[in-house]
């Protein structure tokens, strides 16, 4: 419809406590970053999610392609060399 | 069960009820919001601002209760008192939602404005409060003035859109400025519960709190291309238990579950 009248997409990233990484947890739509900001802390930690809150603009973020989900990640599939649990290690280097 | 119950009117317990009854009917303004706000994210924010708001009211009520000695609680003081026993500011009654039931005037910039308005006051009483002689009202303020902080930023940052926004935004928040300005007269008026509350310690004369609380709005509504408009002589008496018409409406619809299924929990 009038998608020119809607205010932007912004995706939101909320950090649940010192130390550990901003996570994923939505969109809302905003005018700007101020606004997201606040608009972010009343719809994503209304329930004490939160201690700080990152937000994008959802056009700002570039994806791969679903079409080259093939390419990219299958090939992965058979090479559990690249998992440190295939490497036996000497017992003298028991605590890693 | 259903009579309708009074507190006694000694200054300490009146200075309490301006307040607590102050922030539970803005709350009950605000949560008129609910399912209508503009956008989702501003209803949900409209909203969770009435919550803190009842959250102060039902502290600052239980603590009005237990002085007074009746041991009335929270809900039989907001559900069974009538009219001329709410001290609220005569401000926060009026409506601020245009289609609200039985209150024709009011917009989203009356909500936002009010908001600001209301929010600034607020702040600074809560920091005044939070060095009260009374620990429990001390303790209250401490948590209360983190919330009225973010609503004051939060209202404040939609005056400064909407005064800097388009012709149309402008315009209605300058409306909205001429309607809610006489009100604001009250915020400020002086009495005997005043005098009383300063003298002891409990919290400050609202006169004391004039000066910088014009410096706050001012600062944000140079931002937003409003003038601070000059003082009327029109002075409200929400506070003395005497309210305007929209009240009675108010309780009516905020009171009946309780008057109709006296003690009902859901």
């Amino acid at each position: 419809m009038s998608t020119e009248r809607e205010w932007p997409l912004w995706e939101v990233f909320v950090r649940p406590k010192a130390g550990l990484d901003h996570k994923h947890c939505g969109s809302l739509h905003a005018t700007d970053a101020a606004m997201a900001v606040q608009l972010a802390r009343e719809v994503y930690t209304r329930r004490q999610e939160g201690t700080s809150v990152w937000v994008v603009k959802s056009s700002d973020i570039t994806a791969s392609d679903p079409g080259d989900k093939a390419m990219y990640f299958d090939p992965m599939e058979d090479k559990v060399y690249r998992h440190p649990t295939f490497y036996e290690l000497p017992d003298s280097v028991n605590h890693m | 069960m259903t009579t309708s119950i009074a507190l006694e009117r000694t200054p300490r317990v009146q200075y309490l009820l301006r307040i607590a009854d102050t922030c539970l009917i803005h709350a009950q303004r605000l949560a008129e919001w609910c399912g209508h706000g503009p956008v989702l994210e501003e209803d949900i924010a409209l909203t969770n601002m009435a919550l803190d708001l009842m959250g102060q009211t039902r502290a600052l009520l239980t603590h009005a209760g237990r002085l007074d000695g009746n041991a009335f609680d929270e809900d039989q003081l907001a559900f069974l008192r009538d009219e001329r026993d709410f001290f609220n500011l005569t401000l926060v009654e009026q409506p601020m939602r245009r289609s609200s039931a039985h209150a024709p005037g009011g917009d989203f910039a009356d909500t936002v404005l009010r908001n600001f308005l209301l929010a600034s006051w607020l702040q600074l009483l809560w920091q005044q409060l939070a060095d009260s002689s009374d620990a429990e009202v001390a303790g209250i303020a401490a948590k209360a003035l983190k919330e009225a902080r973010y609503h004051q930023q939060h209202a404040g940052d939609w005056v400064q859109r909407l005064g800097d926004g388009t012709e149309e935004s402008a315009a209605r928040l300058r409306a909205a400025l001429g309607r809610a300005w006489p009100y604001t007269q009250e915020m400020f008026e002086h009495d005997g519960v005043d005098e009383a509350a300063a003298a002891s310690g409990l919290g400050p004369a609202r006169q004391a709190l004039r000066e910088a609380w014009q410096q706050a709005v001012a600062e944000v509504f140079a931002a937003a291309g409003l003038a601070l408009p000059a003082a009327t002589p029109f002075v409200s008496t929400g506070t003395l238990g005497r309210h305007s018409e929209h009240m009675g409406f108010m309780l009516a619809e905020m009171q009946v579950l309780q008057r109709t299924h006296p003690g009902g929990r859901w």
